[in-house]
């Protein structure tokens, strides 16, 4: 890809997960959604960075603030809506709701809302992706996403403990908005995620600047190593979440607030700056495809149907 | 409910916060801790006013790191602390069963008694707006399983302010399950500190045609079915169970005995739950109703399937108070395929509810 071409890739993954999650925030309202939404208005850097070196049989693994990386993983913006109005036509059918969306063609691997519990469940995946190279000779891997609060978990620690031992293909992106909630790192955690992680020796990335490029050219790097067999790698990348933990709404007033960090984050919007590089010709094009798409998963959704009762009994056991 | 004066209008999560604040300043060895208690949305409202007044030292959030905070709990308890765990969904009291059962339930009697474990377990069950598969289970069968484990559930606020100060001094692990959707829901509630006994249920209607027993919010549903099947001429006796262990079997089987009917009406799965416990209770008794006969039974709960997200399945998912009329009626009126069933009611915990949580 030339240096162009990512400019316009990134912008166009980036803006389509803002106007998405902003044509909920216009939604919500209605109460067309009876969903609890996470949305990751001012995160969506990350969620391009970290999709665009993924071929579409790699996996991610998601957390419940799952549809900046849903998107970018190229998952049906179709199916993602409808399964937001709870449709039968939605990628889970209307089971799943915000918090569990999930597309397996396209390497979605699922999202879990109990904080961490995804995180050995993609080292599993990885662990069977390893095994499945022995066979095929090509390595996909397995992205693992998840919070600065699901360091806290144990099963963080015995995860990569376990994914170092086992060499596994899985890349940890550890996506640090500085909150659990209405609760501030500092206050939760002892040491940095770095110090934390740094004796396990894998390869290791830390994104500081917000800056789509270098979260782009490190993810890149790490997920090569992951791929090439170099076993499992980690990278933090810091990012602010611009809006309420949960719902549409913002909470700049929050006593948990610090005005000047949102203040900073709002400023160095990666969604503004690439538009700009791009200029106003290319952007009011992409803009507009943009624009088409969202609609046109408005309007799928609202002209499918809700799922039968039936429906409440399929699928419990295979 | 009670003879106790100066009575409030208060919401179960006023009432709960009330109970932890006097029982904080009458003892301090109880202290509160848990994600997020100490946030200015506070847990819904229920910790609320504790932290200005008891400091961080007292009340504090924590790490996501459920597991060891149960163990830090336990080990507080056991050097006479008296630790109150904060779950802002039951769901997550799964991360803590090793801590909870292998530890908080077992050490006094493992230790022949030489240790204490009076902690409090507060978690809520989750329902509507799109809590779906991991935010709405209710597990107290699972917890009621453990010998050493006390598990409640007060369905209104006099009941949350009473089992909570109970709780607090009790000597073993108790488990307080509250509703998200009974949050907000006012009782009339003293202003001295009371204890609701444990182990005590409450007939919150008296009947002489059926005996519902109806576990948390299907308390609530089971008094909505109450009044369908009274239109009908049909006298049910509700009762809350309130305490799920211990459970009070004499107060049901002594209701049993006079309407020779029971309908056990669950706020969670079927399967191995409350329901079969209390329905084996009443088979190895032998209870008999006023015509002598055995005493006639059925149960009602959790659609045995997951949780949907979607609202059109998940109404189908719980029962209401218009399916467990219809199921007392057919019960009562000895027509099982009977297919009346009562006009829609209001039912405006759910549907004032827009969450998200
Ligand atoms: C095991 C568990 N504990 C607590 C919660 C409640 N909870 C939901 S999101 C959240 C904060 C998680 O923060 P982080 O991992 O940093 O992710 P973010 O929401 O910032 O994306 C908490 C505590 C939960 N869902 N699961």
């Amino acid at each position: 890809m030339t240096q162009p071409e990512l400019v316009q890739s990134l912008y166009q993954t980036m803006h389509l997960v803002r106007r998405f999650e902003e044509k909920l925030v216009e939604l919500y309202p209605s109460d067309k959604i009876k969903s609890p939404i996470h949305l990751s208005i001012g995160q969506e850097a990350v969620a391009a960075a970290v999709c665009a070196p993924l071929n579409q049989d790699d996996i991610i693994s998601n957390t419940y603030r799952c549809h900046a990386t849903h998107i970018a993983k190229g998952g049906n913006l179709n199916a993602m809506m409808a399964e937001l109005y709870g449709k039968a036509t939605g990628c889970a059918g209307g089971k799943a709701g915000s918090m569990h969306l999930v597309e397996i063609e396209s390497g979605i691997l699922g999202a879990s809302a109990v904080v961490g519990t995804t995180i050995p469940v993609a080292a599993g995946y990885a662990l069977a992706l390893k095994n499945e190279a022995k066979k095929t000779g090509e390595q996909r891997v397995v992205t693992a996403m998840f919070g600065d609060g699901s360091t806290e978990e144990g099963c963080f620690a015995e995860t990569i403990n376990f994914a170092v031992l086992h060499k596994l293909p899985i890349l940890f992106v550890c996506e640090n908005n500085e909150m659990a909630i209405h609760n501030p790192i500092e206050r939760r955690q002892a040491i940095s995620i770095q110090e934390r992680v740094k004796p396990y020796g894998m390869p290791m990335g830390h994104v500081t600047s917000g800056d789509v490029f270098e979260m782009h050219d490190e993810v890149t790097r790490l997920t090569e190593s992951v791929r090439a067999g170099n076993g499992p790698a980690f990278i933090e990348i810091e990012t602010h979440r611009w809006l309420e933990h949960v719902g549409p709404n913002n909470d700049d007033d929050a006593p948990y607030r610090n005005p000047a960090d949102l203040k900073k984050w709002k400023e160095n919007d990666q969604v503004a700056r690439l538009a700009e590089m791009l200029g106003t010709e290319k952007t009011a094009e992409i803009n507009a495809h943009v624009e088409e798409l969202v609609a046109e998963s408005v309007t799928f959704a609202e002209q499918s149907a809700f799922p039968t009762k039936e429906e409440l009994y399929t699928h419990v056991y295979a | 409910m009670s003879m106790l004066s100066n009575q409030r209008l208060l919401r179960t999560v006023d009432a709960l916060a009330e109970a932890c604040s006097q029982e904080m300043a009458r003892d301090d060895s109880v202290f509160l801790f848990g994600l997020d208690v100490d946030d200015h949305k506070a847990i819904q409202g229920s910790t609320a006013g504790l932290l200005e007044k008891f400091g961080p030292d007292r009340i504090f959030g924590t790490p996501l790191s459920e597991d060891a905070m149960t163990g830090v709990a336990v080990g507080a308890a056991m050097a006479g602390m008296r630790p109150i765990h904060v779950h802002i969904r039951m769901d997550f009291v799964l991360l803590a069963m090793n801590q909870l059962i292998n530890m908080g339930a077992k050490a006094h009697y493992m230790y022949n008694g030489q240790i204490q474990v009076p902690m409090v377990v507060r978690c809520t069950i989750g329902r509507s707006w799109g809590q779906g598969a991991q935010h709405s289970q209710a597990l107290h069968s699972m917890l009621m399983h453990v010998p050493g484990l006390k598990v409640v559930a007060p369905t209104n606020a006099y009941d949350a302010k009473g089992l909570m100060i109970a709780a607090i001094r009790d000597n073993n692990p108790v488990i307080i399950m509250e509703h998200r959707l009974l949050c907000n829901a006012e009782a009339y509630v003293p202003e001295d500190l009371y204890e609701v006994e444990i182990g005590k249920a409450r007939i919150m209607s008296q009947g002489d045609d059926i005996t519902i027993l109806g576990v948390s919010h299907m308390a609530i549903e089971s008094m909505r079915a109450a009044k369908f099947l009274k239109e009908e001429g049909i006298s049910a006796e509700v009762i809350d169970p309130v305490s799920l262990r211990p459970l009070d079997m004499e107060t049901i089987g002594n209701s049993v005995q006079k309407t020779g009917k029971l309908l056990v009406v669950d706020n969670g799965w079927l399967n191995c739950g409350l329901s079969a416990e209390v329905l084996a209770s009443i088979a190895e008794q032998g209870l008999t109703g006023p015509d002598g006969q055995p005493v006639q039974v059925a149960r009602m709960g959790f659609a045995d399937t997951t949780c949907p997200t979607v609202r059109c399945l998940e109404d189908h998912f719980y029962p209401n108070g218009r399916t467990i009329a219809a199921k007392a009626y057919q019960m009562v009126k000895a027509q099982p395929t009977a297919t009346w069933l009562p006009p829609e009611g209001v039912q405006p915990e759910i549907q004032e509810f827009k969450g998200p949580f």
